[in-house]
């Protein structure tokens, strides 16, 4: 397929989110609505939301987890778009990386000056075994559901095949929900904004509240160990391997290269938009590696004209910890069975040579699905222009990228940023 | 005589083999590969000339994993937190790979040297006579 470069220039020039959590009070529509009255007070220069000229709308499956369907003209009507397009952009987990890939070829062609992307969820209002169900279905249900699989079993599987060829261990991937909880908690957004430390601080204090004993762990590696603390989930994955049940919202203002300045001084640019699909994760020769991830991550660094050693930070989606040592060698930032290594290292920590998920990552800020892709963007759009707070990584980003995943690989959706 | 009727390269005709204890892929005799689960257009070629072809039933261990929380149909089976199950991808001896449940292996001790060990097709079958179907499974040993 040969790798035609954008258009014209795409530029996102503003971004909001809600908080990402479980929100029991909240349908789909009030965390959409949240996130777009911050994207509307975060646009330098204002904007007047008459200019925004069509929707795209990342959401997997609100029909099954809230009972509504047709999302993108509710979520338009509720902040008084209509009667623009709203269309919604459904790949499983890769919901939101898709609507952001389809708002970003809107622009480039023409078709467009300003869209808005979004991304929803809303997914605790369901019992969790309905929950696993629902997600369950974006597997293939004929045939890798019968045997038993849930999404925390399939990349318990890729583990699986990836330790036993490049012989890690279960412990080196806790080295990875670590380093995201400790950027998660930097992050006022984030579902679960403490580090681990904190966290078995706070198990402990609640334990001595209501008079039971104290547990005693050593440390965060200890806590980990803890069967009780943190149960299996689908071996060699316990619970602190898997990203959170959630709610949220996040979204993005696009706008073509030549009105950016309209907008803001400081725009972020989209220089690379790759996706690739691939079968279900029995039917492919290696069960190490993530084709579609490497084929999206192919096609935007050659249409943005780059290569990943020139990449400086990475969201990457790591709805496994398992998800996030393959996607670093995916993306092309580690050789094929290092990745693990790397994060062990220290490589991909805020203070590394390539940070990694500095957000959080679906792990510690939380994985609402649909929304999870356009809420990548939003943190390397604050990285790059400098907005990060405490978790900001330091020194310039010209380029970064932003990887997201539909089920086991069956999407994947890579993009490129540039910050002139 | 009529000639017996090809049944459709669907899922509903793969179960139906699946129930009579029979694991059944295609094969696209121009690329000489075999698909399964059943396909009706190669993928290679895209060609359209398939043909049913009946697996060997051997094959070995791809990738695996002992689930402690399972889906809402391995629960109402009496699978959980304290009753694991292991769920892992087959590599058949013909060359095709499958999703199956694994039989055979203790689902409290998963080892990642499981890998690569022989399997044998086995077929589960559950309900009573009018809701009966047959899951794939593969047994160890």
């Amino acid at each position: 397929m040969a790798i035609r470069k954008l258009g014209r220039d795409v530029a996102i020039v503003g971004v909001g989110m809600s908080k990402f959590g479980a929100f029991p009070d909240k349908a789909g529509r009030d965390l959409f609505v949240e996130a777009f009255r911050e994207l509307r007070g975060a646009v330098d220069k204002g904007f007047d939301p008459t200019a925004i000229e069509a929707l795209y709308l990342g959401n997997y499956s609100s029909d099954l987890f809230e009972g509504q369907g047709h999302m993108a003209p509710i979520m338009a009507d509720a902040v008084g778009l209509c009667p623009i397009p709203a269309m919604r952009l459904e790949d499983a987990c890769a919901s939101g990386g898709v609507a952001l890939r389809q708002g970003v070829m809107a622009v480039a062609s023409g078709m467009h000056d300003v869209v808005l992307v979004a991304g929803v969820e809303r997914m605790t209002k369901l019992p969790t075994a309905q929950v696993t169900d629902t997600l369950g279905s974006a597997a293939d249900t004929l045939y890798e559901i019968p045997a038993g699989f849930t999404f925390p079993g399939f990349y318990a599987a890729i583990a699986t095949a990836y330790m036993h060829k490049y012989g890690m261990k279960p412990e080196h991937l806790m080295n990875v929900a670590i380093k995201n909880h400790q950027n998660g908690a930097l992050n006022p957004k984030a579902q679960f904004g403490v580090t681990i430390p904190d966290w078995m601080q706070g198990r402990i204090a609640a334990a001595i509240k209501k008079g039971k004993p104290a547990p005693t762990w050593r440390d965060e590696w200890d806590f980990l160990h803890d069967a009780a603390a943190n149960p299996m989930v689908a071996w060699p994955l316990r619970l602190f391997d898997c990203s959170p049940v959630s709610d949220g919202a996040a979204c993005v203002l696009l706008v073509s290269g030549e009105r950016a300045r309209e907008f803001t001084d400081n725009p972020v640019y989209v220089i690379g938009a790759g996706q690739a699909s691939d079968a279900p994760l029995h039917d492919r020769a290696d069960l190490t590696t993530l084709s579609a991830s490497r084929g999206a991550a192919a096609q935007a660094y050659a249409q943005a004209g780059v290569t990943a050693n020139d990449i400086r930070i990475a969201e990457v989606h790591d709805c496994f910890t398992i998800a996030e040592v393959v996607a670093s060698e995916d993306l092309g930032f580690f050789a094929p069975g290092t990745g693990y290594k790397a994060a062990e290292d220290g490589m991909t920590a805020r203070d590394g040579a390539r940070p990694i998920n500095t957000s959080g990552g679906l792990k510690s800020k939380g994985h609402p699905v649909g929304a999870s892709g356009v809420g990548q963007a939003v943190e390397v759009f604050k990285q790059m222009r400098g907005e990060a707070g405490a978790r900001q990584v330091k020194g310039d980003i010209p380029l970064a990228v932003s990887h997201n995943v539909g089920a086991t690989g069956s999407t994947c959706v890579v993009h490129v940023y540039e910050k002139r | 005589m009529t000639e017996p009727t090809i049944r459709p390269f669907t899922a509903a005709s793969f179960n139906q083999y699946l129930a009579e204890h029979k694991l059944m892929g295609t094969r696209c005799p121009a690329c000489n590969a075999t698909y399964l689960p059943p396909r009706a257009i190669c993928p290679r070629c895209h060609g359209e000339a398939l043909e049913w072809v009946e697996l060997s039933g051997g094959g070995k261990l791809a990738a695996f994993t002992s689930i402690y929380v399972g889906p809402s149909a391995m629960v109402a089976e009496g699978y959980d937190r304290n009753n694991p199950y292991v769920a892992g991808i087959v590599e058949l001896a013909e060359g095709a790979k499958i999703s199956a449940r694994i039989l055979g292996v203790d689902a409290r001790k998963p080892d990642v040297a499981w890998i690569g060990i022989p399997l044998s097709v086995a077929f589960v079958d559950r309900g009573e006579a009018d809701t009966q179907s047959t899951v794939l499974a593969f047994s160890a040993g």
